[in-house]
């Protein structure tokens, strides 16, 4: 075992609140009388589903397809009936509804054969591969990212195993080590093979003895494995902060770990690959904290996925608060749920369920004092004060000198600001804007093009029939002057009808170019109203408004795109007429 | 079950404005002691007057403006900003004459420039300076410390805070006067002919920079600020000594120590110039900063035409700010440099 030599710049020590929850082994949660699978439970593409309603699943059975190879594939978590494909309310900071599979479970469990590949060194890298994604297996850590997709690369030199957890009151990954390392570690070892890492880090934090002792005793004793600890601090999970807690070095801004020869992978996400490849289990389950004050019992649940959260609450203990707040995820990057009906998809590490006086509401923000504690508290280097002043004024260009893209949205900054400025709830918009901007700008630019092409093209098209029609007059008027001796005097007439013709082709092309713009500009403009509700939306949203303002502005939304659809695929009027 | 929506993070350290502002009050007390001590009753008519003043003149303001009184005054930072003000300009001053600082320092360098953390200068040295500017004579008389003279008791005091007379008690010109105005003598006689010098500076001044400084290091050491701003100060002024002290010569300009200890060095390089809102926001920036108010106190100080710098020095430095700011944005993670 190592200690870390490195660090990274800030982070903060808050209470860990682990022993909440650490306490006492993992535990099979029940099966659920309704299981809610949302098609898209990762980053990627959403997934498509492959059962109708009214037919039978067994557990293990894949419902939805992923859409491609950056997507992934949902399973049945228990046997039961599919009783709808619809939109619920999925787990979603925006309170957003999603297309779910729901099935009404039998109580059976019935599982789906299945057989593993405990000879998973005879399958090439692709094959591998295939399975993962066959499986759906995620990043069970963080963002939900495929694993296969991003275990696609060439050129790794190391494996990094996160088991670090640095949020506050989750322990899940801290008992899954407790509890299943051998699994993990080979997990680990398909991971290396798949990648062709050279050599495996599994990092922990030093406040898990227990984990850091049983993953050491299931570790192969070889030099390319360690096992490294370091001091507690978040966001030392963080992926670039991990990475630079163990090699000392950090991921190019706008790079990925894969240029530096690293790639990342969570402990749980280890086991679940352990588990579609040697035993044929596609991701049905994952290990979730239960925590807070208002539960009675609090632990580890290994939960089916598509559990709704409620059921779980009830099966925990839960009573009632007076001001009621359930987080999914950390208290510092989870988000408050809108709805306890929602679902546990693949990304729930924790439901934290505090009573009243355990996570403060938020104080009535004062003015910034400038005082930078943000900045020396801030793991990405950046001047959160100025982050705030510049997206406070809207002022773009400074958000981006300031590498605002740079920001990990950790929480940080708001935790440490003595006048309680909801920091990273402003660097949220702000980003959403930019990027709100930068595609606008792009389709501005794009039809900017499609519309000086086309200029192009008709004037080159005017230009052409000028010449024939003239070579056409030159032709007559040779042909006249050799047939007629009048050919002179019937000239100025045909002059004058010639220039009579010439005027309406341009006025008509004026009018048609003039309708053209007219079109373009019309539905610029309604690009604008969209990407100015889009925005209300998401300050209405970040300001926690009533429902009914946020419906109204989404369906006004919704219209909007609506009719930019409409008019981008009407062709212009004047293509009709040519 | 209708649920609350909070924005991340739902945890939050408990260090609010009010703390940091009363830590900054509480680490003023050894340098208040030794200003107390040496230079008697008197300052603490002016640190009540003048926080009384600012404080007035914040909810005034605050009135004007329509915010809510007990939310904004309850920061502290007007008491602060009192506090500091009380400390930079002579004991047994008119009330009058500290009210004019504290609405200098409240209502024009604070509030009209946006209030509390968007004030460009600092709002103490705004005020110190309109009345170093105005009133020369009262500003410009300090008391001589109690072991020279007797310093006025409590009553005599009070009385002064109300009589249009400045104090005209015990006044001699302070060390930094001496050192100016040195004509000719070697370090050493200029010491031993003149009693306001102690040891290293000026008696009694030695030991309220030593008040200063200890609260300075507290603070330093609560992570009120970083040490970046301080330290080039200091570097810069001792450097410069270092390099201007001539051997002690009639021709020096004084010894680091006998600059780091006289005036308002110390209060300046831990009060002063570590006021976020009018300084510069990176480490980097407040490094240079620092270096470039230290490099302009020791100008003043020996070439220029007063006797103390820190307030002019802070104030040009302070209109500097945004364009060291400019060229000082650190590197995020991810770029070469930033690697620690
Ligand atoms: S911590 Fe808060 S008050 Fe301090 S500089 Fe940052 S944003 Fe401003
Ligand atoms: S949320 Fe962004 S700006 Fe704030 S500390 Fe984290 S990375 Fe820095």
């Amino acid at each position: 075992m190592n200690t870390a030599k490195h660090t990274f710049h800030g982070g903060i020590r808050p209470l860990e609140h682990k022993e909440d929850s650490n306490t006492t082994p993992i535990e099979i949660a029940p099966i659920p009388p309704m299981l809610v699978l949302p098609l898209q439970q990762h980053s990627g593409p959403t997934a498509k589903p492959c059962v109708t309603e009214g037919e039978y699943v067994y557990k293990g059975q894949m419902i939805a397809n992923a859409a491609d190879a950056s997507g992934a594939s949902i399973h049945a978590s228990s046997s039961g009936y599919v009783v709808a494909i619809e939109a619920r309310l999925v787990a979603h900071p925006s309170g957003m509804a999603d297309t779910c599979i729901v099935i009404e479970t039998d109580g059976l469990d019935a599982a789906i054969e299945t057989s593993g590949h405990p000879n998973w060194r005879n399958l090439n890298r692709v094959e591998l591969l295939d399975i993962l994604h066959r499986s759906g297996i995620v990043g069970l850590g963080g963002a939900g990212f495929p694993t296969a997709r991003k275990l696609n690369t060439d050129s790794i030199d190391t494996l990094i195993i996160n088991g670090t957890e640095c949020e506050p009151y989750i322990t899940a990954d801290d008992l899954c080590m407790r509890e299943r390392a051998a699994d993990i570690i080979r997990g680990c070892e398909i991971l290396k093979y798949i990648v062709g890492a050279n050599s495996v880090i599994v990092g922990i934090e030093d406040n898990k003895p227990e984990a850091i002792e049983s993953m050491g005793k299931a570790m192969p004793s070889s030099p390319d494995w360690k096992l490294v600890t370091f001091p507690t601090k978040y966001p030392s999970g963080g992926e670039k902060q991990l990475i630079e807690i163990l090699t000392g070095r950090q991921v190019p801004r706008g790079g990925l770990p894969a240029n530096i020869g690293i790639v990342c992978q969570n402990v749980g996400t280890a086991f679940a690959v352990k588990e579609a490849l040697e035993d044929g289990k596609p991701l049905i389950s994952r290990i979730t904290t239960f925590t807070g004050q208002a539960l009675s019992r609090r632990g580890n649940l290994e939960v089916r996925l598509g559990t709704p959260v409620s059921y779980l609450l009830d099966y925990m203990g839960y009573t009632e608060q007076k001001v009621p707040r359930l987080i999914m995820g950390g208290p510092m990057m989870g988000f408050a749920l809108p709805d306890a009906t929602v679902p546990i998809v693949k990304t729930t590490n924790c439901i934290l369920a505090p009573d009243t006086n355990e996570l403060p509401l938020p104080k009535p923000a004062q003015p910034c004092i400038r005082c930078g504690f943000c900045a020396e508290a801030c793991p990405a280097s950046l001047l959160p004060q100025q982050l705030f002043w510049h997206s406070k004024s809207s002022n773009f260009d400074q958000l981006d000198k300031h590498a605002l893209d740079d920001c990990i949205e950790c929480g940080v900054c708001s935790y440490v600001c003595p006048s309680s400025i909801p920091l990273v709830q402003y660097f949220r918009a702000s980003k959403h804007e930019m990027r709100m901007r930068r595609n606008e700008q792009q389709q501005a630019d794009k039809a900017r093009e499609r519309f000086e092409a086309r200029q192009q093209r008709l004037e080159r098209e005017a230009l052409e029939r000028e010449a024939t029609r003239a070579a056409r007059k030159a032709a007559a008027k040779a042909k006249a002057a050799e047939s007629s001796r009048f050919a002179d005097e019937a000239d100025p007439v045909q002059a004058a009808i010639e220039r009579a013709k010439a005027k309406k082709a341009r006025l008509m092309q004026q009018s048609q170019q003039g309708a053209q713009m007219n079109a373009e500009s019309a539905l610029d403009s309604l690009k604008t109203k969209l990407a100015a509700q889009q925005s209300t939306l998401q300050q209405a949203e970040a300001d926690e408004k009533s429902e009914k303002i946020t419906t109204a502005l989404q369906a006004s939304i919704r219209r909007l795109e609506q009719q930019i659809a409409e008019s981008e695929t009407k062709p212009p009027s004047k293509d009709v007429e040519e | 079950m209708s649920l609350m929506r909070t924005s991340s993070p739902h945890l939050s350290a408990a260090n609010p404005v009010q703390h940091v502002m009363q830590q900054v009050l509480l680490a003023l007390i050894p340098g208040l002691i030794a200003l107390i001590h040496f230079f008697g009753p008197g300052v603490i008519f002016n640190l009540l007057a003048a926080c009384g003043f600012a404080v007035l003149c914040e909810a005034l303001v605050l009135r004007l403006r329509g915010y809510d009184l007990r939310f904004f005054l309850s920061d502290y930072s007007a008491l602060v900003t009192g506090a500091l003000l009380a400390v930079s300009i002579p004991p047994y001053s008119p009330w009058w004459l500290i009210f004019i600082g504290a609405f200098f320092s409240i209502v024009v360098a604070k509030h009209l420039f946006g209030g509390l953390g968007q004030n460009p200068f600092n709002p103490a040295m705004v005020g110190y300076v309109v009345l170093l500017i105005s009133f020369p004579v009262y500003m410009t008389h300090w008391t001589a410390p109690s072991d020279l003279a007797n310093t006025p008791g409590l009553l005599q005091s009070f009385a002064s805070l109300w009589s249009n007379e400045y104090y005209d008690g015990t006044t001699m010109a302070t060390p930094l006067d001496l050192m100016k105005q040195n004509e000719g003598q070697m370090l050493t006689f200029l010491y031993a002919n003149n009693p306001q010098f102690g040891s290293y500076a000026g008696l009694g001044w030695e030991w309220v920079n030593l008040g200063f400084l200890a609260g300075g290091l507290w603070m330093l050491h609560k992570k009120l600020f970083t040490w970046h701003g301080p330290v080039g100060m200091l570097a810069a002024l001792g450097i410069l000594s270092a390099l201007f002290y001539d051997d002690g010569s009639s021709a020096s300009g004084g010894s680091p120590l006998f600059h780091w200890l006289s005036g308002a060095t110390m209060l300046g390089a831990f009060f002063i110039i570590t006021d976020p809102a009018s300084g510069a926001t990176s480490n980097l920036g407040r490094l240079l900063f620092g270096a470039m108010v230290g490099v302009l106190v020791y100008c003043i100080r020996v070439w220029g035409n007063y006797p103390d710098a820190v307030a002019f020095a802070v104030l040009l430095l302070n209109f500097c700010a945004p364009f060291i700011d400019y060229y000082t944005i650190p590197k995020p993670y991810g770029t070469e440099d930033s690697q620690s």
